[in-house]
């Protein structure tokens, strides 16, 4: 008698692992085999973008203790895309341009983030970059009406949360990608004309300005 | 030719905001308030079971007066719009202001990550929008 155990076998059940086949012609590609350059301009509707932004923030803010730990897991979260928002650029700089230029001087990358990661995130650069004048390592990127932020009303008790500490996550990212060790947080700055104004600090670690002196 | 305020009461009939934009009407405590947003609520609940002719009924959607009219715009999700006016007010420029205030509503309240679906509604750019189109 055979033993009745044998059907849970791996070698003799006829119920296998499979992988996915592949698509049958006709239907579209599932996500990860769409071409990357072909997708280069392909958008996404702010209204899904913002819903899934304030989910973000509601599912941090119900495991966090005040402002600051919201600030770091937003900064965290956006840290992830950032990543990954480096490698798609540089791919799709590849294709597209015909000597991609990497950047290895601080000014030039910060003008890329400026312009070219802003692009690829949101669609347009960012308004403007600046130079602290008290200290020699910190710049500043400053967007007036940052997207993910358009429809977030901070409550009083929560005054001083900038939830553009995403894309803060996102240019320190880029920056340790570029080999620029920073630290990047976001500050709210409202102006009469742009009460959404948002700065970007960027805090550069001593060894980036070592290299840049030792550079010049 | 006057918007007089503007009431939004949840699906619970609860008032959830409420706001006058021009002098005309009487000023109420917040607890009249509540309790007129919550009769209004009955009313349409039971106008909406209510039809002469047989099949559906929508539910009251405007409410004369000597001095004013009530606006009512009932969302597919139960949230009321209730737009209060001087009679001469056209209904054609109302309906189209209710769906912008309905659409204002979507974007500053729903989309707003502070804001607990069914709550008060605490929204600076909430006012400040309504402010803009209403003035």
């Amino acid at each position: 008698m055979n033993s009745s155990v044998d059907h849970l076998s791996p070698t003799t059940s006829s119920a296998r692992f499979s992988l996915p086949s592949k698509p049958t012609p006709g239907l579209k590609p599932n996500i990860y085999e769409r071409n990357l350059n072909k997708t280069r301009l392909s958008e996404v509707s702010a209204a899904s973008l913002s819903f899934l932004f304030s989910e973000i923030v509601q599912y941090t803010q119900k495991r966090v203790s005040g402002i600051n730990d919201l600030e770091r897991r937003l900064n965290t979260l956006g840290y992830r895309v950032g990543t990954r928002v480096l490698e798609l650029t540089a791919y799709r700089a590849e294709f597209s341009s015909k000597a991609p230029k990497r950047e290895i001087r601080l000014l030039p990358a910060l003008m890329a983030i400026h312009t070219q990661v802003w692009r690829a995130v949101y669609g347009r650069p960012a308004d403007a970059i600046e130079k602290s004048v008290e200290n020699v390592d910190e710049y500043m990127i400053i967007d007036n009406d940052p997207l993910i932020e358009r429809h977030i009303s901070v409550p009083r008790d929560l005054s001083g949360l900038s939830c553009s500490s995403f894309s803060a996550g996102i240019v320190e990212a880029v920056l340790d990608g570029l080999g620029f060790p920073a630290r990047v947080t976001a500050h709210h700055t409202p102006t009469a004309t742009h009460p959404t104004r948002a700065t970007i600090l960027i805090k550069f670690e001593k060894s980036v300005l070592d290299r840049e002196d030792i550079l010049k | 030719m006057a918007i007089f305020g503007l009431w939004v009461i949840n699906k619970a009939g609860g008032l959830v905001y409420q706001r006058n934009f021009a002098d005309g009407l009487a000023q109420l405590t917040s607890n009249e308030y509540l309790v007129l947003a919550g009769t209004l609520h009955g009313i349409h609940a039971i106008t909406s079971r209510l039809s002469p002719i047989p099949g559906q009924s929508s539910g009251a959607q405007v409410i004369e007066g000597e001095t004013f009219k009530i606006n009512v715009l009932l969302t597919l999700t139960g949230t009321k719009f209730i737009l209060l006016t001087s009679p001469a007010e056209p209904a054609s420029t109302i309906d189209v202001l209710l769906q912008k205030i309905y659409s204002i509503y979507a974007e500053k309240v729903m989309q707003n990550p502070f804001h607990t679906p069914e709550m008060p509604i605490r929204s600076e750019a909430f006012d400040v929008s309504l402010g803009a189109l209403i003035g």
